[in-house]
């Protein structure tokens, strides 16, 4: 082999990796402000879809902190919203992770009101079976809008199962194993907001950072 | 498969008789695994098609500038930058179509059709025959993409065109099927088995569409004497 061509070639090459490389930071400037906006519009709707009509009266993605309980919420570190209206405590509503759904985490949006009843709950993504265990989604059927207005003493603690263990949760036909995950979670949610108290909604909220996540 | 095809040829190969998905098998990891639903399948199909249409037009573009030896990593360089810089501007201007198509961008860079037909097409012909033939080689695997989610959507969910209203507005709405809640289905169709069966079955139909054609040519050419000699079946 010639060296002249090979050096030709790798001219070539690495003037296209530098064409390629600009084209993306390029794009990616042009976009990040936007997409981060976008986000967030996402992010609330989410959040407005589970707390009462008219409650959010601050900006809940700033006014957020971040708790550390991986035994009760699922992940190494969860989000904590809170949502207040002049002044006054409304909800907090975090993103726990259900660490033992059928084919891998789901991950769930619950907002927990001032009096810890439960505003709602929604699944924000989930691997389960199609046609079987993701009837978890509100778009699919209502099973996780029954969660609305339930709370530790609404069924009392040791009916927070599915029907099948003895609870009032119904189970799916050929899926009990992620419903009894997510009311599982649900209520190590509400158990974790329970014992925190009035603590959540008085940390100061984290510095601002590169919008939702 | 050079620069004489004519466009019709080139559309024809496409759709049918050089169909990616089902004769030359390309691009298996996106067709089986997004191939859930006739709605999903439409998104990813058309999403890879303007992507592939992209990507030929950029290589047909650059064609005499690439030595041979470094072809295959400038084709990789700009599908990634290309699919990259779609994903983003996607989530920044078009958000809504985002939201539904947005899981199946980054999975084209995993696509063996686009630098297949980077390879194969794109670097030996000009921009508008390069571009005809993204298009046409995108509307093949769209069809037998949308066909394998609605199949394996209707047997396994008794739905078709589920939430294809979030994709297209009320036009969706027109398209969608539902047998009602109490139709449970075949699950199997649904999981990761169904999609290679049901592709082995479209693909055995294909060969058997293809078969009947050539005896019915060649027994055309039996018949008369001057015809071309008759082409072996199989």
């Amino acid at each position: 082999m010639k060296t002249v061509p090979i050096a030709i070639a790798g001219l070539v090459l690495s003037a296209f990796a530098i064409v390629g490389v600009s084209l993306v930071a390029v794009t990616h400037a042009a976009t990040a402000d936007r997409i981060a906006a976008n986000d967030r519009m996402t992010m609330l709707k989410k959040l407005e879809a589970i707390v009462p009509p008219g409650s959010i009266g601050n900006d809940p993605i700033a006014d957020r902190i971040e708790v550390q309980a991986s035994e009760l919420l699922g992940s190494p570190s969860t989000s904590v919203y809170r949502v207040r209206k002049d002044g006054e405590a409304v909800a907090l509503v975090l993103n726990p992770v259900v660490p033992d759904g059928y084919a891998g985490p789901i991950k769930l949006l619950v907002a927990v009101m001032k009096d810890g009843s439960l505003g709602g709950v929604r699944v924000v993504s989930h691997h389960e079976t199609p046609g079987l265990g993701d009837r978890i989604e509100e778009r699919r059927t209502d099973w996780v809008l029954g969660f609305a207005g339930k709370s530790l003493d609404n069924p009392s603690e040791d009916k927070w199962k599915v029907k099948r263990d003895g609870g009032v949760y119904d189970q799916f036909t050929g899926a009990t194993i992620t419903p009894r995950s997510v009311v599982k979670a649900v209520a190590n949610t509400l158990r974790f907001v329970k014992a925190q108290g009035n603590e959540l909604y008085t940390q100061p909220a984290v510095a601002a950072t590169k919008g939702a996540s | 498969m050079s620069g004489q095809q004519t466009y019709l040829e080139i559309v024809r190969n496409g759709l049918w008789s050089n169909n990616q998905s089902l004769v030359a098998l390309l691009g298996m990891c996106p067709l089986l695994a997004t191939s859930t639903s006739a709605t999903n399948g439409l998104g990813m199909g058309l999403a890879t098609t303007a992507v592939l249409t992209m990507s030929n037009v950029a290589i047909s573009l650059i064609r005499h500038l690439v030595r041979p030896e470094i072809r295959l990593p400038v084709f990789v360089l700009i599908i990634a930058s290309l699919v990259t810089a779609v994903d983003l501007a996607m989530q920044a201007w078009f958000f809504e179509l985002y939201k539904v198509l947005g899981i199946f961008i980054p999975l084209i860079v995993v696509n063996c059709i686009i630098i297949g037909r980077a390879e194969a097409f794109a670097v030996k012909n000009p921009v508008n025959r390069a571009a005809l033939d993204g298009l046409a080689m995108g509307a093949g695997m769209t069809l037998v993409l949308m066909t394998l989610g609605g199949i394996r959507e209707f047997i396994g969910q008794g739905t078709l065109f589920a939430q294809a209203d979030l994709m297209l507005g009320s036009f969706g709405k027109l398209l969608m099927v539902n047998l009602g809640p109490d139709f449970h289905g075949a699950i199997l169709a649904i999981l990761p088995p169904g999609a290679f069966i049901f592709l082995g079955l479209l693909i055995a139909l294909k060969n058997l569409v293809d078969k009947r054609a050539r005896n019915r040519q060649a027994a055309l050419a039996r018949a008369t004497p001057t015809g071309a000699e008759p082409q072996p079946a199989g």
